[in-house]
């Protein structure tokens, strides 16, 4: 059947381009002349859609998740994310249709924002979904922790195929006792990392609190065995295979064997079968996505920049990025993307800053993170909370050590901003 | 969160010569309600504490707990609806024990669910009754509407507060306590009276979080004096520098709400 949406929606994405406008307005116009166009797109595709949810680390596991299932053969439609989630969907969906509305992929792989989930899965009931973790975040738009587990938790009872659950975080793995339709499988932790991964359970139980016993675990499609500085051990299939790793911090990593439960899971249902060399391959050549902390170079010296967001994501940070040897550099905006309240910072511990100290503090909340440095006995160089001169002023002041600045959202685009003038930054699209 | 251990608070203490006493503080039910910062309260009295001379000493009430004696400075914080229900029936329990702390004039600071938990009740959107201990005399009602964002206070006894609220149960004031003192920004403890907090006896309790006391210190010295005022009979104060939270509250209150 013919769409007459498609080649006019394929046409005002044209227009739109040429006058240099958003990229969301042409999947507004065929939202509003056809709202099936999603549904019905995504519907054709053999492997169905798989979705991936979660507060921490949802846009790098949508990343490997693509790529691994790419070392398959398999062509994968993705998403950015964008302001308008399903609007989004629609105008990617339309660069890359057919004229006639076809779409040319295996699977669709689509990082799910808690806010648009319930929407989007209402309409397109995912085949897959991912779920990754439930952490204090972003409280300023949902207001409770407990909402977004229950928002993940919907889109687990509203998966078709196969559901993958974080064994390790209690709120996601009690999803499993709600279902009875999809097939549920976890991807979890050794034992030994345990410590490394604090849930937001852990951080609100003071010293010496005794830890409730706990029913035993079930059992891990694959499970993350050790991490070390540029590879990682992953146990599956009985066996624990090493691989290298492009991608920093544990936490990546440990998203590394959700995304490998989930592909491992597409490819089996796949024609072919799973080519597990392939996998460990692309996964070791995975880089992280935009934002999601990456290393640069500046005269010479690897600058780190890490994105931090919430106590969970900076506790990890400062663990996955030990001080030692390097100069450091916070800084904090309390944007709305940043998250408004600055309470977060208070669940944070700085004590393996306390050797080296803090050199800079920048950002539109500079002195609340100076505030909290003083409680935790960190000494603090000096505060700016202008972000362009504070940067200056750091990498001045420490040309011959390798630096790493720990930076909320809005402050990372301004200092990559800034960065790209003096070094070679990605560019950000 | 592990807070500095009592072997290095109490080493702190006894490096200088000779503590001026134990001040002992008790964090409630640490373990279900205790997010959005809470701990940075304790923090705050822990390391104060000790900058004025004295000897910190944490400690922590949880469900099921026995109640620990010769308490001299309590802290209970916020907490999701999961958190209050977990919390409800061994709350009640220690009513009557609570009650008599706050009656003799023990120094208190209640965040947002303890603060609701301490008034009469809380009713919720559907009309479910949820009782409180009656500490304060304040009743609270949940609402579709939640309130967010930054919030200035101004008071009569600790000049401009600065915090940031989130909550959706809008709490009134009985005639049995006083506010903590007027919103200039944001909203407080309802939609329609322009009153932030509850202020009874020694007792401070607020919707704001921030933490509260990092960035307003007078409110913990409140705390802290009146704790050492009623034990050694004085309080002898410290100094404290509190130089980035004079900045950090001139720009916190800059910000949009
Ligand atoms: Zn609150």
């Amino acid at each position: 059947m013919l769409y007459f949406s498609v080649p006019l929606g394929k046409l005002v994405r044209r227009v739109t381009r040429l006058r240099g406008g958003g990229s969301a307005f042409p999947g507004l116009v065929v939202e509003k002349i056809d709202p099936g166009f999603m549904q019905r797109t995504l519907s054709t595709l053999p492997l169905g859609v798989a979705v991936v949810s979660g507060t921490n680390g949802k846009t790098t596991t949508t990343k490997m998740v693509v790529e691994l299932l790419e070392s398959q053969g398999l062509k994968v439609f993705t998403n950015r994310t964008g302001s308008n989630f399903t609007r989004g969907v629609a105008a990617a969906l339309l660069g890359d249709v057919d004229w006639r509305g076809r779409l040319n992929a295996d699977i669709a792989v689509l990082e799910l924002d808690e806010a648009h989930a319930v929407h989007f899965v209402n309409r397109v009931p995912p085949r897959y979904s991912l779920l990754l973790n439930v952490l204090r975040d972003q409280l300023d738009r949902f207001g409770e922790i407990d909402k977004t587990a229950q928002l993940l938790q919907h889109i687990a009872a509203k998966t078709t195929g196969t559901v993958v659950l974080n064994r390790e975080d209690p709120r996601v793995a009690r999803i499993a006792e709600t279902l009875n339709g999809p097939e549920v499988r976890y991807f979890g932790l050794h034992d030994s990392l345990l410590t490394t991964f604090p849930n937001d359970d852990d951080l609100r139980a003071g010293p010496g609190s005794p830890v409730p016993d706990l029913p035993p675990k079930p059992h891990a499609d694959v499970v993350l065995r050790r991490v070390g500085a540029d590879d990682a051990d992953f146990e599956y299939d009985g066996a624990t295979v090493t691989t290298g790793m492009k991608l920093r911090g544990v936490y990546n990593i440990f998203n590394a064997a959700a995304a490998l439960v989930l592909a491992r899971c597409v490819a089996g249902n796949g024609t072919t079968g799973t080519d597990h060399g392939g996998l460990l391959k692309a996964l070791s050549e995975v880089a992280p996505a935009f934002g999601r902390g990456e290393s640069l170079v500046v005269d010479g010296k690897p600058l780190d920049l890490v994105l931090v967001k919430n106590p969970s994501g900076f506790r990890l940070g400062l663990k996955s990025f030990p001080a030692g040897g390097y100069a450091t550099m916070i800084a904090i905006n309390d944007n709305y993307a940043d998250g408004r309240d600055m309470s977060w910072l208070w669940d944070v511990e700085f004590d393996s800053l306390r050797d080296g100290g803090v050199d800079q503090v920048s950002g539109s909340r500079a002195y609340d993170m100076a505030l909290r440095l003083q409680y935790d006995e960190v000494a603090v160089g000096s505060v700016n909370p202008e972000i362009v001169p504070a940067l200056a002023a750091f990498i001045e002041g420490a040309t011959d050590k390798p630096k790493r600045i720990f930076c909320t959202y809005t402050a990372m685009l301004a200092i990559r901003r800034e960065l790209s003038k003096i070094t070679t930054v990605e560019v950000v699209s | 969160m592990t807070p500095l251990s009592q072997d290095e608070a109490s080493s702190a203490g006894s490096q200088e010569t000779g503590s001026k006493g134990t001040i002992r503080v008790l964090q409630l039910y640490p373990r279900d309600m205790n997010i959005y910062g809470d701990w940075g309260n304790v923090l705050v009295l822990q390391q104060r504490i000790r900058w004025h001379g004295y000897t910190p000493e944490i400690l922590e009430y949880n469900v099921g707990d026995p109640f620990p004696e010769d308490v001299d400075i309590i802290v209970g914080g916020g907490g999701q609806d999961s958190g209050q229900l977990v919390i409800q029936d061994d709350l009640l329990s220690r009513e009557s024990a609570l009650k008599e702390l706050a009656d003799d004039g023990t120094p208190m600071l209640l965040i947002c669910g303890l603060y609701q938990l301490f008034g009469r009740f809380f009713k919720t959107r559907t009309g479910a009754v949820i009782p409180g201990i009656g500490v304060l005399d304040v009743e609270t009602h949940g609402t579709d509407e939640r309130l967010i964002g930054n919030v200035t206070v101004s008071s009569p006894e600790f000049g401009d507060i600065l915090g940031y609220e989130n909550h959706s149960g809008q709490t009134r004031l009985g005639p049995g306590v006083r506010p903590l003192g007027t919103t200039a920004k944001g909203t407080g403890n309802n939609s329609s009276d322009g009153q932030e907090g509850a202020r009874y006896r020694n007792i401070v309790a607020s919707y704001l979080h921030g933490s509260l006391l990092p960035k307003n210190p007078a409110i913990a010295d409140f705390l802290i004096r009146t704790a050492a005022e009623r034990k050694y009979g004085s309080f002898t104060p410290g100094a404290p520098d509190d130089g980035y939270a004079e900045l950090a509250r001139e720009h916190a209150a800059r910000r949009p709400r």
